[in-house]
C-alpha cells in the first residue's frame, strides 16, 4: 500500500525511488503514481528522481517534467518536513483566512511560498481543497485542518517546533458519520443539511447488481436513458446516451472513469459522498461497466481528498469480499469489473473530462481536442465512459428503483435531484439535495441567508447571480449548476474579494495551452486591478465585454468560462464597476509617474520631482 | 478515388476528400484558414486556437477538426476575423516580441499574420513579461521571450525511437518549453534545422549563424501568409 | 484654408523614424507645400509656438523627460500618431523592461560598462536637472492617448507619406502590403 500520509517524511535516497518506479512495473502511464509516492514519501522529487524516472521509464526527462511541473502539489525543491497548504478560495477569505495566513507567517517566521530556513516548515497557498462550509482550512502533510483560528495556526506552528506528528496535533474530536471511523479519523464534518429522494435515500447494497445480473446490458442503457438523469458534473450530458455510444464504439477493452476531482471552488458534495455513500458510487461504477462491456473502473480522486485512500480502499476489499466487484460479480459468470483509485495532484483542469484521462495516463491535464470523444477513444485511447459521483449514484438507484421513479422527481427537462454545496454568508453552510426547479430565493430560505447581495451558482465558472434574478430556477435550462451556490451578503465587497479571486484562481489553473485562457484572462484581471484602482474610465468595461467571446475558442469548458466572473458580474452588477470608473475622463491609461520614477530615486539617491 | 465531401465555407460551395481536416479542406478550395500551431502531417494539436472557426454555428479548431458532410463553415467574417485579431494581439503583448531585433523577422508566422490582418497596434497593454534566453544547447538557442507555446517543437521533434527533445513545463501563464538535457547529443544538425524551421517565431535558432537572407527576400517580406492558398496579392 | 500643422518629436528613439521621414526624396516640396511645422528637430523649433493638427511621436517613454514632452504634445496637437516600433511598442529600449533593475541599468552605464574609463569616484550622475530613469520603457499610448499608429522600424517611408496625405486631404488611407513591417 501506499504511504498515505507523511507524517514524517523520510530522506531521499535511489533504491526508495527505485522502489516506487519497480511497484508500478516501469508502466509510463503511471507516471502520476510514481511522482505520487515519491513526493509522499521524501517530500519532493529531486532532479535525480526524475532522471532515474526518465531513464526507467524510457521516457526523456522533459516528459517527466511536463507532468511533474504541471500539479500544484508535486515539488521540484523540498517542501519543509511540514507542509502547509492554505486554502485560498473567496470563501476561505470571507471566514478570516488573511488573518491566519499571518499568524501562520509570523509563527513562522516565514512567507507563504517559502520554507523556513531550518527545513522545517513550509507554507504554500492552495485552490479550493473542498471544505468551503468550514473554512479556514489547510492540508497539512496530507491532514486536513478545518476552522483554524489564528490563535490555532499559532498552535500549530508550535506544536510543528516541537516536533508533534501532525496526526497528534490536538484532533480532539473527529467529524460527524464516517469522518470518526478508523480509516478516516478526520476532523472533518459532513454537514448533511438535507437529504433528499434519490442520493441521501436508503439504500440497499447490491440491490442493483442483483436486478442486473438478469437484465442484458442493452436494457440497463435502456432503463439509463429513460430516466432522462445527465451529467452531475455541470455540462448535463444524457447519461445513458454516454454509455450507448460507449458500448457501441469500437474498441476490446473499455473503462469506466468515476469523476471525483471536484475542483470547482465552493463544491465539497462529493467529498461528503465519498465518505458516507461510497459503496453506492462503487455499485454505480459496476452498473456502468456491465452496461458498457468494461471490465476495469477507475476513481479519479483529487489529492485533496487524500485523506480518504485507506478508507476508499478498505470499502474495495470488502465490496471483493461481497462479491460486488471483483470476477463473476453478483454470481454471474463473465461479469468482471475491477476498480482502481487514481489521485491526481492538484489540478483544477483536470475535472475536464479528458484532460482526466490524460492525467491517469501519466501525463499534464490538458483537455484534448474533440473529436474523438473519450467515449470513441479515451483511457489508454480505448472507448472511455467518465461520469460525475452523483451521476453514478443516481443510476444505482434508477435501476433498482425503476426511470418513472426517478423521473417523478425535478423538472420536466432535469429529471432527479441534485446536491447542492452551499457556502458563504449563511446560517448553514453544507450540503442539500433537491429536486431540481428550487429557485434561488427558495434555497436562501433554506440556508438561512439575510442581507444576501449576490449568489454565485456554479462556481467561479458559473454567473455571479443579482437579487433581481432570485427566482431563476435551478435545472439545466435555466441555473443550470455542478453543485456550487456560494452566498455573499451585503458587506462583501464583490469586485475585490470574489471577481478578482476568481480570476486569480482561473489564471492559476489554466493548463496554458489555448491562447485565450493562458493570455487573455491575465490581461481581463489587468483591466479589472485598473478599474479597482481607480484609474478606469467607461471604455474599460466595455473593452472587456468585447473581449469575452474570444474566450469561446478555448478548448475546455474551463476556457470557454475562464472570464465569467468579470463577465456575469459586468451583466449583472454593471454598477458596481460604474461606481469605481471615472466618469468625467474618456481616456486614463493609468500611468502613474511617481511610481514609475520611485525605482531610480531609490537607486541614485534623489528626491522625485513631480 | 476517395469519397468526396459536400461543404460550404462562408456560403462558398466547397468540395474536398474525406478525412481532411477542415483547414486542409479549405486550402483545397482555395480558401485559406490561418494556422500557428499546424504542422502539415503531424497529427494536428489545436494550441493556438487561430484556426477557430464556426462549424454549423460552434467554435471548432479547424486544425482538428475533420470535414463532414454538409458542414456550413463560417471563416472570414467579421465576427471570426476580431477573434482571430485578438488572439494575434494577446500574442504579441504577451511575449517579447521585439521584431526589429529579432532573426526571424520577415520570415515570422505571427508576424505575417499580424500583417495580413492589418494590425498597426495591439489593444492590450504590453506586459514585458520576465522570460529569458536558453543558449546552453551546443546547437540551438531556446528564446523564450519570443516563443508563443505552439507545441510544433514538441509534436515534431523526436529522437529516433519517440522520445521528446523539447516539452511543456509549468502551467498557465508561467508556461515554458524547454530542452531535454539528457538527450542532447542526439540532436542531429538535421533535426536542429528542422526544430528552427518548425517553429513559426525566432523561439528555436541555430547557432553560429544568422540574419542570413536579406531584408526584402524573406518569406512573408512582399508576399503575404497563406497567399500561395487564397492568392490575396497577385 | 490655412495649411495644417505639424509637430515632430523623438523621445526615447533613435531618430530612425525622422530620417525616414526625409526618406519620402523630393516629395519632401510637396510636403512643405501642404503642410505647416511647428515643434519639431526638422526645422528646431523647440517649443510649441501655437495649436497643431498633427502631432508625430517617435519613440517611447524612457525618462520623466520623455512623459513630459509627450504630454505637451498630447496638451498642443488634436491629432497624435505613434510613428516606429518605439513609440508603439517601446522598442528595443524596452528589452530592458522586467529584465534589469533602474539600479542595475544605471550601473552597467556608468561604472561596470567597458567604456567607462574615467569615473574613479563611482558617481552615478544625480544632478536635479537630469531626467528620471522610469521603472521600464513604456510605449506611448500607455501614457497618452495616441490616435494613429504607424509600424516599422523605421517606418517605410511610403507609409508615413500616404498617412500624412490621407490626414490631409480626408481621404482613406492605401495601404500596400510591402510597406506596413514591424521591421
Amino acid at each position: 500500500m501506499s504511504p498515505l500520509i507523511n507524517i514524517f517524511k523520510k530522506k531521499s535516497s535511489t533504491s526508495n525511488v527505485q522502489s516506487i518506479i519497480d511497484k508500478y512495473n516501469k508502466d509510463q502511464t503511471r507516471l502520476m503514481d510514481i511522482l505520487i509516492d515519491i513526493q509522499a514519501e521524501i517530500g519532493y522529487i529531486s532532479n535525480e528522481s526524475a532522471s532515474l524516472i526518465a531513464n526507467q521509464l524510457k521516457i526523456s526527462k522533459v516528459d517527466v517534467e511536463q507532468t511533474l511541473s504541471f500539479y500544484h502539489f508535486f515539488s521540484q525543491k523540498e517542501t519543509g518536513k511540514y507542509t502547509i497548504y492554505l486554502n485560498d478560495s473567496a470563501v476561505a477569505e470571507m471566514m478570516g483566512r488573511n488573518e491566519v495566513a499571518k499568524a501562520f507567517e509570523e509563527a513562522a517566521g516565514s512567507k507563504f511560498g517559502e520554507v523556513t530556513k531550518d527545513g522545517k516548515i513550509g507554507l504554500f497557498n492552495t485552490s479550493c481543497i473542498g471544505m468551503n462550509d468550514q473554512e479556514p482550512a489547510a492540508i497539512i502533510n496530507g491532514v486536513i485542518f478545518t476552522r483554524i483560528t489564528p490563535y490555532r495556526a499559532k498552535e500549530i506552528i508550535q506544536d510543528m517546533k516541537n516536533g508533534k506528528a501532525v496526526n497528534e496535533m490536538g484532533l480532539q474530536s473527529f467529524g460527524d458519520g464516517n469522518n470518526s471511523s478508523n480509516y478516516i479519523q478526520s476532523m472533518v464534518s459532513n454537514n448533511i443539511r438535507r437529504k433528499g429522494p434519490v442520493i441521501f435515500s436508503d439504500y440497499n447494497l447490491g440491490k442493483s447488481i442483483k436486478k442486473i445480473v438478469n437484465m442484458k446490458p442493452t436494457d440497463v442503457i435502456r432503463d439509463v436513458k429513460a430516466s432522462n438523469v445527465r451529467g452531475r458534473g455541470g455540462a448535463g450530458f444524457p447519461t445513458g446516451m454516454k454509455w450507448e455510444f460507449c458500448r457501441n464504439a469500437a474498441g476490446d477493452q473499455r473503462y469506466i472513469f468515476c469523476n471525483a476531482d471536484e475542483g470547482e471552488p465552493g463544491t465539497f458534495k462529493d467529498r461528503v459522498i465519498l465518505t458516507e455513500l461510497p459503496k453506492l458510487i462503487f455499485e454505480g461504477m459496476t452498473v456502468a461497466g456491465y452496461a458498457v462491456g468494461a471490465t476495469e473502473g477507475i476513481l479519479y480522486l483529487r489529492y485533496e481528498y487524500k485523506y480518504l485512500q485507506k478508507y476508499l480502499e478498505q470499502v474495495l476489499e470488502e465490496l471483493k469480499t461481497a462479491n460486488l466487484l471483483g470476477t463473476n460479480i453478483g454470481g454471474k459468470n463473465g461479469f468482471n469489473f475491477n476498480i482502481r483509485i487514481q489521485f491526481g495532484a492538484g489540478a483544477y483542469v483536470c475535472g475536464e473530462e479528458s484532460a482526466l484521462i490524460e492525467s491517469a495516463e501519466g501525463k499534464r491535464g490538458e483537455p484534448r481536442d474533440r473529436p474523438p470523444f473519450p467515449v470513441e477513444q479515451g483511457y489508454l485511447n480505448k472507448p472511455t465512459v467518465v461520469n460525475n459521483v452523483e451521476t453514478l449514484c443516481s443510476v444505482v438507484k434508477i435501476i433498482t428503483e425503476g426511470p418513472n421513479w426517478y423521473k417523478s422527481f425535478g423538472t420536466k427537462d432535469s429529471a432527479g435531484t441534485k446536491v447542492l454545496s452551499i457556502s458563504g454568508d449563511c446560517m448553514n453552510p453544507g450540503i442539500y439535495e433537491i429536486e431540481w426547479g428550487f429557485n434561488i430565493n427558495d434555497i436562501l430560505k433554506m440556508v438561512g441567508a439575510n442581507d444576501v447581495q449576490a449568489v454565485q451558482v456554479g462556481g467561479p465558472s458559473g454567473a455571479l447571480i443579482a437579487p433581481t434574478e432570485f427566482d431563476r430556477i435551478l435545472c439545466y435550462s435555466d441555473l443550470s449548476t455542478g453543485g456550487s451556490i456560494i452566498i455573499f451578503n451585503s458587506k462583501r465587497d464583490l469586485l475585490k474579494n470574489v471577481v478578482l479571486n476568481f480570476m486569480d484562481f482561473f489564471i492559476e489553473e489554466s493548463c496554458g495551452s489555448c491562447v485565450p485562457c493562458r493570455c487573455l484572462t491575465v490581461l481581463f484581471r489587468e483591466k479589472l486591478l485598473k478599474i479597482l484602482k481607480g484609474n478606469g474610465v467607461m471604455q474599460d468595461i466595455d473593452d472587456m465585454i468585447s473581449w469575452g467571446p474570444t474566450m469561446l475558442s478555448n478548448r475546455c469548458g474551463l476556457g470557454h468560462t475562464a472570464a465569467n466572473p468579470i463577465l456575469t458580474s459586468i451583466k449583472n452588477f454593471r454598477p458596481l464597476y460604474e461606481s469605481k470608473i471615472q466618469q468625467n475622463k474618456l481616456f486614463d491609461s493609468g500611468f502613474n509617474l511617481q511610481e514609475a520614477i520611485a525605482e531610480c530615486c531609490e537607486a541614485t539617491g534623489r528626491q522625485p520631482i513631480l | 478515388m476517395a469519397e468526396l465531401i459536400k461543404f460550404t465555407i462562408d456560403n462558398q460551395d466547397c468540395l474536398a476528400e474525406k478525412g481532411l481536416y477542415i483547414v486542409e479542406a479549405a486550402a483545397k478550395n482555395n480558401i485559406y484558414i490561418p494556422t500557428l500551431c499546424n504542422i502539415p502531417g503531424v497529427k494536428p494539436r489545436g494550441a493556438c486556437r487561430i484556426c477557430s472557426v464556426r462549424v454549423n454555428g460552434k467554435l471548432m479548431s479547424a486544425c482538428t477538426t475533420p470535414i463532414a458532410d454538409n458542414m456550413k463553415i463560417e471563416n472570414n467574417t467579421p465576427e471570426i476575423v476580431e477573434m482571430r485579431k485578438i488572439i494575434l494581439e494577446t500574442l504579441f503583448v504577451s511575449g517579447n516580441h521585439f521584431c526589429p531585433a529579432c532573426e526571424r523577422s520577415g520570415s515570422c508566422d505571427l508576424q505575417a499574420l499580424a500583417y495580413r490582418f492589418g494590425i498597426l497596434n495591439q489593444r492590450f497593454p504590453y506586459q514585458f513579461p520576465s522570460k529569458s534566453i536558453d543558449a546552453s544547447h551546443p546547437k540551438i538557442m531556446k528564446d523564450h521571450d519570443r516563443c508563443i507555446l505552439c507545441k510544433r517543437c514538441i509534436r515534431g521533434i523526436k529522437t529516433e525511437d519517440g522520445k521528446s527533445f523539447f516539452a511543456y513545463k509549468k502551467r498557465g501563464q508561467t508556461l515554458e518549453i524547454s530542452i531535454d538535457t539528457e538527450l542532447t547529443s542526439q540532436l542531429t544538425d538535421e533535426l536542429a534545422i528542422k526544430a528552427a524551421n518548425l517553429c513559426p517565431v525566432g523561439a528555436i535558432l541555430l547557432k553560429e549563424r544568422g540574419y542570413n537572407i536579406p531584408i526584402g527576400k524573406r518569406q512573408y517580406d512582399l508576399t503575404p501568409i497563406g497567399n500561395e492558398i487564397d492568392h490575396l496579392e497577385k | 484654408m490655412s495649411k495644417p500643422i505639424i509637430a515632430t518629436t523623438s523621445l526615447a528613439g533613435c531618430f530612425g523614424c525622422h530620417m525616414s521621414i526625409l526618406d519620402i526624396d523630393e516629395r519632401i516640396l510637396d510636403l512643405i507645400e501642404l503642410v505647416e511645422f511647428n515643434k519639431s528637430p526638422i526645422d528646431d523649433i523647440k517649443t510649441f509656438t501655437k495649436k497643431c493638427d498633427i502631432g508625430i511621436i517617435e519613440g517611447g517613454c524612457c525618462n520623466s523627460e520623455n512623459i513630459h514632452v509627450l504630454k505637451t504634445f498630447r496638451e498642443n496637437c488634436k491629432i497624435l500618431i505613434s510613428l516606429g516600433e518605439c513609440a508603439r511598442t517601446g522598442g528595443l529600449p524596452a528589452m530592458r523592461n522586467n529584465k534589469v533593475t533602474v539600479k542595475e541599468c544605471l550601473e552597467e552605464a556608468y561604472l561596470n560598462c567597458v567604456t567607462v574609463d574615467d569615473n574613479p569616484d563611482n558617481i552615478i550622475p544625480n544632478d536635479e536637472e537630469l531626467p528620471f530613469i522610469l521603472d521600464k520603457v513604456y510605449p506611448c499610448h500607455e501614457i497618452v492617448k495616441i490616435d494613429y499608429f504607424l509600424p516599422g522600424c523605421a517606418p517605410r517611408a511610403d507609409l508615413i507619406w500616404n498617412a500624412l496625405v490621407a490626414l490631409i486631404t480626408g481621404k482613406p488611407m492605401d495601404l500596400p502590403y510591402e510597406v506596413v513591417k514591424y521591421d
